[in-house]
């Protein structure tokens, strides 16, 4: 053990220390949050009864997932240094976009699949280039996307449908083959699985795997912990953040697959609110609101906190006029858990 | 990069060609509409507003924007519509109606206190305001001509009824905006007359998943649960993919037609609707301002006019499919 003892500077620089794998791990930024997930866990273990059954908690896991999947592209961008306050509505808007186009052409539902790919994939490049060829920051620049998106949606929707939900596409082709894709169930061991906790996992180890191992994961904590300093050692931060909002815009059109094959309609004034949470299930899962720093795995275990805490408050029946205070109130206390346990590790560092 | 785009525009087009659909669609879409155009009444020109706590793009408020522009058509009446879900912006549009001098105003008294001051500016103005929807009992107050809708307590206490003859024994109220006066009351009135026990759950109405996981939780904790009792169309949907995930044998009911429901009332996945017929709430609204400004009428004789709770089941499926596709039912 060669670091100094917690309170005291260290005696040399600080990057020649030899660090031990325990102390590696307690400086990775997902570790306070998971101490905040195992916490919360046992909390609802221990006061909801229901909780604990395998098909609870493939409830949770879905409604973990659902969050997730927007969280850890979302989490990516923040780590960029940015904010897309438009991902809440642009995943009801990819879902607006396959069904209405499906049903307007007659067409094989897999082709409104993939224009709706194309095109939210074209918003995300929007935000980008707004973003990168203009000086406004990105909370106003996705805050203008975010409010023109929910007029359009509802504009484009009662233009083409003529009322505010579309059509139903349940009995057109390609539906059954893209529901298995977006929103089958697996039943593994006799409990149903929703087929967004796989999708949810690809992505973060598709994340994890591009922060880490590739050179697009070094340029993307360049860029978010000092934009000026990435761009004089050859980063090329436009397209670096152009390619985080298309991230995000990927998790939104799988998001509005999602929505939109569970649920054969899609009610054009949903997603409002959810960038929010998105945005909070990064925070708690380590990433810095002012970038550089964080992690796809933390922000996957922050909506894990969030979707067992929203739920666990149902399984404890707790009085549901309350939900919101005991909702705001765990996710509090498991934020400063994170917190705390973050501070400790860097005190020993 | 050029190959590439090519490639992509080519997939397009193949995929065009060869991915139409030969089921569902625009195409098989029915075009006989009811709806004709038809001459308007040859009294001047009016201008009336219609101001609701509607959140954004809900199916029941197109219902009642339909009414409301046929009648306009038919009334020669210019119908203005805006929304606000705060009290604070819907009380603000009523008073930038005053501003434009329309001939009529319709309002909804969902956050009835929230309206009471600009009402009162209204009449002053000499504006006559026709209420719809839910908060009857405060229209006559607030110097309303009248009120169009539904008692909410009423309707609730109708689908306690309903689910006594149903031989149910504790239900579940899923409240999709917390908060909402009107949907506690439904609630409340379910409580009153129905003999078993019911529970409240808020959901957020806004997000589909959420929602649909909160009542599957629900449902997984309390197995007891043998009826769910939605508080709106587009819930009704969602509380129907709970039940199945869940595995739960309860029953679905709901406030509120629309096409889906229509739908899983034909496939039995839901079992009764309460109708308020918001399409009539739209267009009586309308027509009685445009009856008060050119021959001085109130219908109801100054009574709330009630247009629901009217009980829906799977027999009245045939004679209501073909309007609630064209979205006025």
């Amino acid at each position: 053990m060669s670091a100094a003892a917690p309170g005291t500077p260290p005696l040399t620089d600080e990057r020649l220390l030899k660090t031990s794998p325990l102390r590696k791990l307690m400086g990775r930024p997902e570790l306070g949050s998971v101490v905040g997930a195992v916490a919360v866990f046992l909390f609802f273990a221990i006061f909801a009864d229901s909780f604990l059954r395998a098909s609870s908690l493939a409830t949770v896991l879905y409604a973990s997932s659902t969050i997730g999947i927007m969280a850890v592209p979302v989490a990516l961008l923040m780590i960029g240094g940015e904010f897309d306050l438009s991902a809440g509505v642009m995943v009801t808007t990819s879902a607006l976009i396959s069904s209405m186009f499906s049903y307007q052409m007659t067409a094989n539902v897999w082709v409104g699949v993939g224009v709706s790919l194309l095109l939210t994939l074209a918003i995300g490049v929007f935000n980008g280039v707004m973003l990168t060829r203009t000086d406004p920051p990105s909370f106003i620049i996705t805050l203008g996307t975010f409010l023109m998106l929910t007029g359009m949606n509802l504009g484009f929707t009662k233009l083409i449908s003529g009322t505010v939900s579309t059509k139903s596409i349940s009995d057109m082709e390609g539906f059954s083959s893209a529901k298995d894709v977006f929103a089958s169930t697996l039943t593994i061991g006799g409990v149903d699985f929703k087929i967004t906790i796989l999708w949810w996992l690809a992505l973060i180890v598709v994340a994890t795997w591009i922060l880490l191992r590739t050179r697009v994961g070094n340029w993307i904590y360049a860029v978010g912990g000092g934009e000026d300093a990435a761009r004089a050692v050859g980063v090329p931060v436009n397209k670096t953040k152009i390619g985080l909002y298309m991230g995000v815009a990927f998790g939104a059109w799988i998001s509005g697959q999602h929505l939109l094959f569970s649920f054969d309609v899609v009610q054009s004034g949903e997603g409002v609110g959810n960038e929010l949470i998105y945005i909070i299930a990064a925070v708690i899962g380590g990433c810095l609101i002012t970038g550089g720093y964080g992690s796809a795995v933390g922000a996957a275990i922050g909506a894990l906190i969030f979707g067992m805490t929203s739920k666990g408050i149902v399984f404890a029946e707790w009085n549901p006029d309350w939900f919101k205070f005991f909702l705001g109130a765990m996710l509090l206390l498991a934020t400063l858990l994170n917190a705390w346990v973050r501070k400790r590790a860097e005190a020993t560092k | 990069m050029r190959t590439a785009r090519t490639a992509a525009t080519l997939m397009a087009v193949v995929a065009l060609a060869a991915g139409c659909s030969s089921s569902g669609g625009k195409t098989s879409e029915d075009k006989a509409d009811g709806s004709t155009g038809g001459k308007s009444a040859g009294t001047p020109r009016l201008k009336i507003a219609m101001v609701t706590h509607s959140g954004e793009g809900d199916t029941f408020w197109d219902i009642v924007q339909s009414g409301a522009k046929q009648a306009a058509a038919k009334d020669n009446v210019q119908f203005l519509y805006s929304n606000d879900k705060e009290a604070k912006g819907q009380a603000e549009l009523v008073q930038s109606a005053i501003d434009k001098k329309v001939d009529g105003i319709v309002v909804t008294l969902a956050k009835p206190e929230a309206m009471k001051a600009v009402l009162a500016k209204a009449k002053d103005a000499g504006i006559p305001v026709v209420t719809i929807n839910s908060g009857g009992e405060f229209s006559q107050r607030f110097g309303a001509l009248t009120h169009i809708g539904q008692d909410e307590s009423v309707a609730g206490e109708a689908v306690g009824r309903e689910l006594d003859k149903r031989g149910r024994k504790k239900a579940l109220c899923v409240i999709h905006e917390q908060g909402n006066v009107s949907l506690e009351q439904r609630c409340a009135g379910v409580k009153k007359t129905f003999k078993g026990t019911v529970e409240n759950l808020n959901v957020e109405g806004t997000d589909a998943p959420s929602s649909q996981s909160s009542i599957e939780a629900k449902l997984q904790a309390a197995k007891d649960i043998d009826a769910v009792v939605a508080l709106g169309a587009p819930t009704a949907a969602v509380a129907v993919k709970a039940k199945q995930d869940a595995g739960s044998e309860a029953e679905i009911d709901t406030f509120d037609l629309n096409a889906a429901v229509v739908k899983s009332l034909k496939a039995k996945d839901v079992g009764f609707a309460v109708d308020q017929q918001p399409y009539l709430q739209g267009y009586l609204a309308v027509d009685e301002l445009w009856l008060y400004k050119t021959n001085a009428n109130v219908i109801g004789g100054g009574k709330p006019v009630l247009t629901g709770p009217a009980i829906v089941t799977e027999k009245d499926v045939p004679k209501l499919e073909k309007y609630t596709a064209r979205g006025t039912r």
